[in-house]
């Protein structure tokens, strides 16, 4: 289970870190958030992976597993879901403002070296 | 009243910027009104807070009751009182400025303005990592709106960059969040500290990974050499009040450095103990070297003081990498008169560029200035502190620092700090005589400096006398602070005494 967990994450990071790295706005922000969703698997399992162990307490629970990084991918999950949705509507304000879905809009910037 | 003092930065601006939130149309809700009473209860608070912490006693205060290691917990020492401090007046004149008519070009400037304040005095007072991440997050989200209030192609533009890689660094630190807590098992900073030093030698590569990913989160906040890119951009092209609470941003990652750095891998941390400070001292020279190149070559005022925060930067990290009593002392003068006196500069860079029409804060000849006097005064003031000339504050932070390295560490600093310094005159002086020399005679009746512009303007530059004045008693706190810095011992102790005697309140 540890290394089918473990290549997933890698490949989440990878993919997400690959299109993190594009030149269009809207890669940018996907890529983002794939890199946010590998982020919150391995903050998952830094507690170590456990099946069937209770969370917190239970009356005849012999295996536990280790509740705090659960309560810290929720917050990260939150936080990261609030980011996204953000970084989506600017993405649009940036292609509503300039006319164009490049990160660094070239146009602009040879417009002002001549100026 | 006295035991929850310690949460009041974080809860005062939280609950005003909430009530911002109450009604949308700004006419009803006297928005200002809240900001200023809050801003300056805030003051009066931070004062408290040094005052409480000038004994050397460290305080905390566990959320919900929950004691150390297992609650959050936020802690009050010289430095987090400092830091504290410093972002509340700072605070003060960027919300006096933008009463003056920055804060009508978009809607809900102050409530989020407020909620920055939390997310940044949070950060600095939180005693758990994770906790650290959250405020870091807070204070992120409200500058990522505050960056593109008014609107406007340059900031869009320049917001997006910077969202993106905060976005990337956030990733990053959650990473280095989740190797520290697989590897050490708890969050809790004094408890990290103690468990470091006792660390499965298996396990020292992970932790050392984590801490080094950590350095990059920092390093990012800080603005240090390779990941600067989006700091002249970014402060350039938001609006004046916002890039001047900007001041203390690159601050945030130079505290979150200096604590990380001496309290969990400090002097008691076994093998990994200092490990980072060699690396920095590179990266902080390279840093200074570079703010020199960038303030000589920049063509608009605002980026001219962007390029000064990435040459304070530097100086900050050589203090922080050497990692003394001495040279921590004098980062700590030199931080608070840096963040003071450049968010001044932003300040009244916007001020230049609104009373020079067209020509904006462009460093050409133009149109001159409505009141040359006053802004050629202020100006001046700036520009001699900033650079640090002799009597302000500026000359005597970086004498402190220039003072405290060792023979071998001054070969690289002496020659570095003072190009550096030597650039900054250079610039300042031929952006100044271009502006208020070479352009022509001003509009008389263009738009003058309004009443609540210059009380900003006053506080936060005139703020360099005063520091010079007072460098006696702030001088004495700060080598106090640096002591107490490098004590982690102490920390450890009075947090975690509790549960080690096997009980608590």
């Amino acid at each position: 289970m540890e290394a089918l967990f473990s290549t997933v994450t890698g490949f989440l990071a990878a993919s997400g870190l690959y299109l993190a790295l594009r030149g269009r706005t809207f890669p940018v922000v996907v890529g983002l958030t794939l890199l946010s969703y590998a982020v919150n698997l391995f903050l998952f399992s830094t507690g170590g992976l456990t099946t069937n162990g209770a969370a917190v307490v239970g009356d005849d629970a012999t295996r536990y597993a280790d509740p705090l990084p659960q309560a810290l991918v929720l917050t990260a999950i939150v936080i990261g879901f609030a980011m996204t949705a953000f970084s989506v509507i600017l993405a649009m304000r940036v292609r509503g403002d300039l006319g164009s879905d490049q990160v660094n809009d070239q146009r602009e910037e040879s417009k002002e070296e001549k100026s | 009243m006295m035991q929850h003092l310690i949460v009041l930065p974080v809860l005062l601006p939280l609950l005003s910027g909430l009530l911002m939130l109450v009604k949308r149309d700004a006419t009803r809700l006297p928005r200002r009104g809240i900001a200023l009473v809050s801003t300056l209860a805030l003051v009066a608070i931070a004062v408290t807070m040094v005052i409480q912490s000038l004994g050397g006693e460290i305080t905390y205060y566990a959320l919900g009751d929950w004691q150390p290691p297992f609650g959050i917990i936020l802690v009050l020492d010289r430095l987090s009182a400092l830091m504290v401090c410093l972002t509340s007046v700072l605070a003060l004149g960027s919300v006096l400025y933008a009463c003056a008519g920055d804060d009508r070009k978009g809607s809900n400037f102050h409530g989020l303005f407020q909620l920055q304040l939390m997310g940044i005095n949070g950060a600095f007072l939180t005693g758990d990592l994770f906790n650290l991440f959250v405020f870091f997050e807070v204070l992120l989200i409200a500058s990522y709106s505050l960056l593109m209030h008014g609107g406007g192609k340059d900031r869009t533009q320049a917001g997006f960059h910077y969202v993106a890689l905060n976005l990337a660094g956030s990733a990053m630190f959650l990473i280095a969040l989740g190797v520290l807590y697989g590897t050490l098992g708890t969050l809790n900073m004094a408890d990290m500290s103690q468990r470091v030093s006792m660390l499965d030698p298996d396990r020292l590569g992970l932790v050392k990974a984590g801490a080094f990913l950590l350095l990059v989160v920092f390093g990012l906040k800080a603005a240090i050499l390779p990941l600067y890119f989006w700091l002249p951009r970014a402060y350039a092209s938001a609006p004046a009040p916002v890039a001047a609470l900007f001041a203390i941003m690159t601050k945030v990652g130079i505290y979150g450095i200096l604590r990380v750095y001496t309290l969990i891998f400090g002097e008691g941390a076994g093998e990994l103990a200092s490990f980072v400070q060699p690396w920095l001292w590179w990266f902080a020279l390279a840093t200074l070297a570079l703010g020199g190149v960038g303030v000589l070559s920049s063509r608009d005022l605002r980026t001219q003081v962007a390029y000064l925060i990435i040459i304070s930067v530097g100086t900050l990290l050589v203090g922080v990498s050497m990692n003394r009593e001495a040279p921590i002392a004098a980062l700590l003068y030199y931080m608070i008169h840096t963040t003071l006196v450049s968010g001044g500069l932003f300040l009244l860079a916007d001020a230049i560029s609104e009373q020079r029409g067209k020509a904006g804060a462009r460093i050409v000849p133009g149109r001159g200035v409505t009141q040359p006097s006053l802004l050629g005064f202020f100006y001046f003031l700036g520009a001699v502190t900033v650079i640090g000339l002799p009597p302000l504050s500026g000359a005597i932070g970086k004498a402190l620092l220039l003072d405290s390295a060792q023979p071998n560490e001054q070969v690289w600093l002496w020659p570095l700090l003072l190009l550096s310094s030597l650039a900054g005159i250079v610039a300042m002086g031929r952006s100044g005589s271009t502006i208020f020399w070479k352009g022509k005679p001003g509009d008389s009746d263009g738009p003058r400096l309004q009443p609540a512009m210059l009380a900003g303007l006053i506080l936060l530059l005139g703020a360099s006398p005063v520091l010079s004045i007072l460098a006696g008693p702030i001088t004495a706190f700060t080598d106090a602070s640096a002591a107490q810095l490098l004590e982690p011992g102490r920390y450890v102790q009075s947090i975690l005494a509790q549960t080690a005697n096997g009980g608590g309140s």
